[in-house]
Formats: C-alpha cells, sequence, structure tokens
C-alpha cells in the first residue's frame, strides 16, 4: 500500500513538473503569458474539460472507458435550455438538477448494458453516443440557441467572477474545484469510492470480497453521466449559448488529460489530483500554441503526440514497476 | 471429443452467417414494401455497389486489428490523410503534363496510388510499432495517432478540401469495368485475398490464436508481435486504399470526410460476427453485414429520413445486435 502511494505521488510529481517546466518556456517566448488576465482565462479554460475529465476519470478507474459524454453532455445543455426557455424559468438551480439528471439517466442505461450484457464498454459508449445525438439531431433540433435567447439567468451565472488585483476570476473555477473536491472525497472516502478502485483492478476479485459490482458499475456510469450533463449546462452558461452540435471530438481531449493524469486504461488507477494537473496541461499546450504564435492547423497534431507520448510513457512506467 | 468440438463452433459459425442472411433478406423486403417504386429500382443497387465498398474495406480493416483483441481507431484518419496526400502529389509535386499521352497519365496515377498505400503502410506500421514495442493499448495508441493524422491532413489542407484529382484517379471511385462498378470489383477482390488469407494460411490462423489466448499463442513460441504489427500494417494500408476509393468518388479529399464510418465500421464488425475481443471474425459476415447496413441506410434516405436520424439507428442498432449476441451466446 506504502509503495502504492508513493508511486502515486511520483506520477503526479512528474506531471507537476512538466507543467512547471511549460510555463516557465512559454513565459521567456512571450512574457505576456504571466498576465493575471491571461492566468485566470486559462484557469477557466480548465473547468468545463476538467470536469468531464473528472467523469471520465470515474469510469477508468472502474477499467472502461467512456466516448458518450460529449454527446449526454450536448443532450443535457440542448433540453435543459428548451425547456428553459419553453417555461420561461428564472432560476439556475432547477436547470442544473435537470441537467444533471439527463445526464445521469444516460449514464445509468449505459450502465445497464455492460453490465447486463456484459458488453464492452467502448463499443457500447460508442452506440449510446450515436443514439443520444441522433435522437437530439433528428427530433429535437440542429439550431443553436444564440445568446439573445439564452436564459438571462444562465448567462448571468456564467459571467460571475472575482475581481482579484484588476483582474477577473471566473466563479466557475471554485465550482469546478468543489466538485473535484467531491470527487476526491467519494472515491478515497466512501466504500462504494473504494469499490470502484477494486472493481477496476479485478472485477472478479471484488466480487469475491464482497462488494456489490453491479451497483459499482452503476454508479460509476451514473456518476460520469451525471458530471457530463452539469458540464454541458454549465458550458452554455458560460459561453452563452447552447449548441446541439457541441463537443464533438472532446472525447479525445478529455481522455488524453485523463491519461496524462496518470490513470490507467485498465482501471483501478487513478487520482483526482492526476486528473486536474493533466487537465492543466492539456489546456495549457493548446492555448500556448496560440500564445507561441503556432499556427491553429497544428492542434490535432500536438494533442496527437502529446497523448502517444504520455501513453508511451505510461507503459514504460508500467513495465518497469511490473518487472 | 475434438471432432464434436470442431462440428458445434462450425454450426455456430454458420448460424451467425444464417442469422445475417435473415436481417438482410428481412431489410429487403420490409424496405421494398415500403417503397417498392423508388427501392428496387436499378440505379438504386448500382448506387450502392459504387458506396458500400469503401464502408466494408474499413471495416475489414478494422477487423482485423480486432482479430488479436485489438482496434484500429486511426483508421478514417489514414484514409484522409492517403487521398489528401495523393491529392497534394496530384496538384503541387506533380501537376499534370497535358502533352503527356495517356501511358503518362496512368504512370502518374499509378505512382499516386503508391504513395497513397505507402502513407497507409507506414501509417499503419506505426500504430502496430507503439503497440507492440511501446506497449501502448491499442485504443490509446490508434486514438492518439487518428488525431495525429488527421491533424496533418488539416495542416496539408488548412481545412478546405483538395480538389483536380486526374480523370483515371476518379476511375478508381466511380469508372465501371464489364458493366460492373469499380470499387465493388476491388472490394470483392480485397475480400477474397484477405479471407484465404485469414483461413488459408498460417498468418491468419495465427492472428486468431493470438486474439483467443495471447498467452497461450505466447508459450506455443509465435512470434506475437511481429503477427500484430504486420496485421496492423495490412490494416492501414486496407484503409489507405479506402481513402482512395473515397477521393476517387468524390474528386476530392477533406481532414473530415468518412468520420461517420468509425462507427458504422464497428457496428459492421459486431454485427459480422467479429468478437471484439479477439479470436472470432469472418470476412463473409463483414461482406453480408455492410450489405445489411446499406440496404437499410438506401431505405431511410428514400423515406427521408435525416441523416442523424440514421445515425440514431446506427447507434440502436449497435446496441441490439450486442445484446443479441449476449443472449446467444448465453445459452
Amino acid at each position: 500500500m506504502m509503495t502504492l502511494a508513493k508511486l502515486m505521488r511520483r506520477s503526479e510529481t512528474a506531471v507537476f513538473l512538466i507543467v512547471a517546466a511549460i510555463m516557465v518556456v512559454i513565459g521567456l517566448i512571450n512574457p505576456a503569458f504571466w498576465q493575471a488576465d491571461n492566468l485566470f482565462n486559462l484557469l477557466r479554460a480548465n473547468v468545463i474539460i476538467g470536469i468531464m475529465a473528472l467523469s471520465v476519470l470515474v469510469v477508468m478507474i472502474s477499467g472502461g472507458i467512456d466516448v458518450s459524454f460529449p454527446a449526454f453532455a450536448a443532450a443535457a445543455m440542448y433540453l435543459t435550455v428548451l425547456a428553459m426557455n419553453a417555461y420561461g424559468h428564472e432560476g439556475v438551480m432547477l436547470p442544473f438538477i435537470g441537467a444533471t439528471l439527463i445526464g445521469l439517466i444516460c449514464g445509468l442505461a449505459n450502465a445497464f448494458f455492460i453490465h447486463t450484457f456484459r458488453m464492452i464498454p467502448l463499443i457500447v459508449t460508442l452506440g449510446s453516443a450515436s443514439v443520444v445525438r441522433g435522437l437530439l439531431l433528428g427530433l429535437v433540433g440542429t439550431s443553436i440557441v444564440n445568446i439573445d435567447r439564452m436564459p438571462p439567468a444562465l448567462i448571468a451565472f456564467g459571467r460571475s467572477s472575482l475581481d482579484i488585483g484588476g483582474a477577473k476570476l471566473s466563479v466557475m473555477v471554485f465550482v469546478y474545484l468543489a466538485i473535484a473536491g467531491a470527487v476526491w472525497l467519494f472515491l478515497s472516502r466512501t466504500l462504494t469510492g473504494r469499490s470502484i478502485f477494486a472493481y477496476g483492478d479485478d472485477a472478479e476479485s471484488a466480487k469475491r470480497v464482497g462488494f456489490n459490482t453491479r451497483r459499482t458499475v452503476y454508479v460509476a456510469y451514473g456518476l460520469a453521466g451525471a458530471l457530463a450533463g452539469f458540464a454541458g449546462l454549465l458550458h452554455a452558461s458560460m459561453i452563452w449559448l447552447a449548441n446541439p452540435r457541441d463537443f464533438v471530438g472532446y472525447e479525445l481531449d478529455v481522455i488524453a488529460a485523463v491519461v496524462l493524469g496518470g490513470a490507467s486504461i485498465f482501471g483501478g488507477r487513478g487520482s483526482v489530483l492526476g486528473t486536474l494537473l493533466g487537465v492543466f496541461l492539456l489546456v495549457l499546450i493548446k492555448n500556448s500554441l496560440i500564445i507561441m504564435r503556432v499556427d491553429n492547423t497544428w492542434q490535432g497534431v500536438v494533442v496527437g503526440g502529446v497523448i502517444v507520448v504520455a501513453t508511451a510513457l505510461t507503459a514504460w512506467r508500467d513495465r518497469k514497476t511490473l518487472a | 471429443m475434438e471432432k464434436r468440438l470442431d462440428l458445434s463452433r462450425f454450426i455456430n459459425r454458420d448460424n451467425n452467417i444464417l442469422q445475417l442472411v435473415l436481417i438482410t433478406v428481412v431489410i429487403f423486403a420490409v424496405m421494398s414494401w415500403l417503397e417498392p417504386t423508388k427501392f428496387l429500382r436499378y440505379y438504386n443497387f448500382e448506387s450502392i455497389s459504387f458506396i458500400f465498398p469503401e464502408l466494408g474495406i474499413v471495416a475489414i480493416a478494422m477487423m482485423l486489428a480486432m482479430l488479436t483483441g485489438g482496434i484500429d481507431l486511426s483508421v478514417i484518419g489514414i484514409a484522409n490523410l492517403a487521398g489528401i496526400l495523393a491529392g497534394v502529389f496530384f496538384t503541387k509535386l506533380f501537376p499534370g503534363d497535358p502533352t503527356a499521352g495517356a501511358a503518362g497519365e496512368i504512370a502518374r496515377v499509378a505512382a499516386g496510388v503508391m504513395l497513397a498505400l505507402g502513407v497507409g503502410l507506414i501509417a499503419g506500421a506505426l500504430n502496430g510499432l507503439l503497440i507492440t514495442r511501446a506497449k501502448i493499448t491499442p485504443i490509446l495508441a490508434t486514438l492518439g495517432t487518428g488525431q495525429v493524422f488527421t491533424g496533418l491532413c488539416m495542416v496539408l489542407t488548412g481545412g478546405p478540401a483538395i480538389v483536380g484529382f486526374p480523370a483515371y484517379w476518379g476511375l478508381i471511385g466511380n469508372g465501371k469495368l464489364f458493366g460492373i462498378a469499380v470499387p465493388l470489383l476491388i472490394f470483392v477482390a480485397v475480400a477474397m485475398v484477405i479471407a484465404v488469407m485469414l483461413t488459408r494460411t498460417s498468418f491468419g490462423l495465427n492472428l486468431f490464436l493470438i486474439g483467443t489466448n495471447p498467452r497461450a499463442a505466447v508459450f506455443a513460441g509465435l512470434k506475437s508481435d511481429r503477427m500484430v504489427l504486420a496485421s496492423y500494417m495490412l490494416s492501414g494500408t486496407l484503409a489507405a486504399l479506402a481513402g482512395i476509393m473515397l477521393s476517387g468518388r468524390t474528386n476530392a479529399a477533406k481532414s473530415d470526410y468518412g468520420t461517420s464510418y468509425l462507427l458504422q465500421a464497428v457496428l459492421i464488425c459486431v454485427l459480422g460476427g467479429t468478437n471484439p475481443a479477439g479470436g472470432k471474425g469472418t470476412v463473409l459476415g463483414i461482406s453480408i453485414a455492410v450489405i445489411a447496413l446499406m440496404l437499410l441506410a438506401s431505405g431511410f434516405q428514400m423515406m427521408r429520413f435525416s441523416n442523424h436520424l440514421i445515425d440514431f439507428i446506427w447507434g440502436g442498432f449497435l446496441l441490439l445486435v450486442m445484446v443479441l449476441n449476449a443472449f446467444r451466446n448465453r445459452a
């Protein structure tokens, strides 16, 4: 147990050191990087990807993989915004609960297929993503809800910020950190949270030890869906529009961030702190391409390259510890 | 005992094919009944015979990766990269010479084909090396390389589609030979070669062994790494071939073409009886599955279903087939 704890600490330290080194280099190339405005913007850009990464982290610890969260987030966001407009709802509490519930239901559907029929998570979530996205675009609509038609309460919520030394830090950053704290508490301090680790490490052993594995699977995918739904609506409130085609391609970035943070795709390993650092690293790389005046078209190549290098390093590290 | 086991497996396999044929016939009958005037026209089947081969070849490429328990999420990236590099070759590096005769043009197109297939081979080798040497899980390795390939497409094109392929290149995608669509002929040739390779050569049988039990394969002395590397190289080359056919048919290449093919390729593999966990899959199953899905899609298009709803049907169909397979395996 002690060596495992040490190892976890080490992989997070590594990510942290890489982040620090990159920040120093970018700061040297373009000193504007260190302005409070830029740093706060960077933190703000972490929020949505970060909450989604926490969602993927939970699934990945359970030994699965989830590529359906972008579709769930889009569905939760779009349906909730349409409902808010239809009923002229003024608050934000109820809509966020609604979006979270929509995500939860979708996530539980994933769990149903994965647990009942013993299907491969990748294929189930590929299918459910296609089903949800297809229904949303085919039946509900394809038109974007623009800023002039967005519920004002939602925009006001997304705009709320703190004034720190003349620069504005979005309150959403604190929402993100609070969620991260809650997920950390859940994963490390509750029996259900530990059962997700046990299940991801070895499903059969977890069952024999006496964990209710059915419950574990439902909790993992349900929580993942709920987080995705919440992140979806939060995204709409932060960018002031609701686009049902949004989040396409997010699965790559988010999975990359979680893997960067040291989680193992085979399950049983991963941490909230690592994921936060992984998300920060990914957002840093993507945003700094712009600030370092690298052409935007290179983004895909860089992100893909980072995934490959990071996973290769993780695999190399794991092989060393096994030997 | 041994014989009995073999026999039961044989029946099981045929059951799967039987189930597929049944699904195809049902789809055909329902569509003919719903849209008799449009669906049962020669033109409809002819246009299907031009479109389905690309998807079929992508699905075969996917199946090759699945046989060893992997997956290739980079097939679409490879297909587009191959098409775009060929487009760059034709428009920038080696523009057509109007004085050159037909022979010169054919040589130019042949060079482009070799280039595109070579790109696929190299891309597949990269996947294979990452999986066997760097020991990266196939999902993550191909997710990452797929992003890199698509990213390279963006860098090369800057966004818009590349147009202006030579006429002979177009023939690969929309030409006819003896009244039969060229893509269909290519598909049949590829399917037969791969089928023979999988069932009649030691390489093919070894792939099944590796997929069924990787540990046993190592103990049996198989050079697993080399076989897996070769299977991803083949998969990449086939993906590039699909890219050639796609760019030939549409006379254009773009970084985000055919993105919906990825889900469809997985669906076709699963529907065609390929086990995503490895060790099971037939080219015949894939071929029937791709035709079934194409009939379904063309029928829905005639009924003016939106493309989004067809996406929904693909996804639902995938889940349904997985559920059916789960029930069958349990029984």
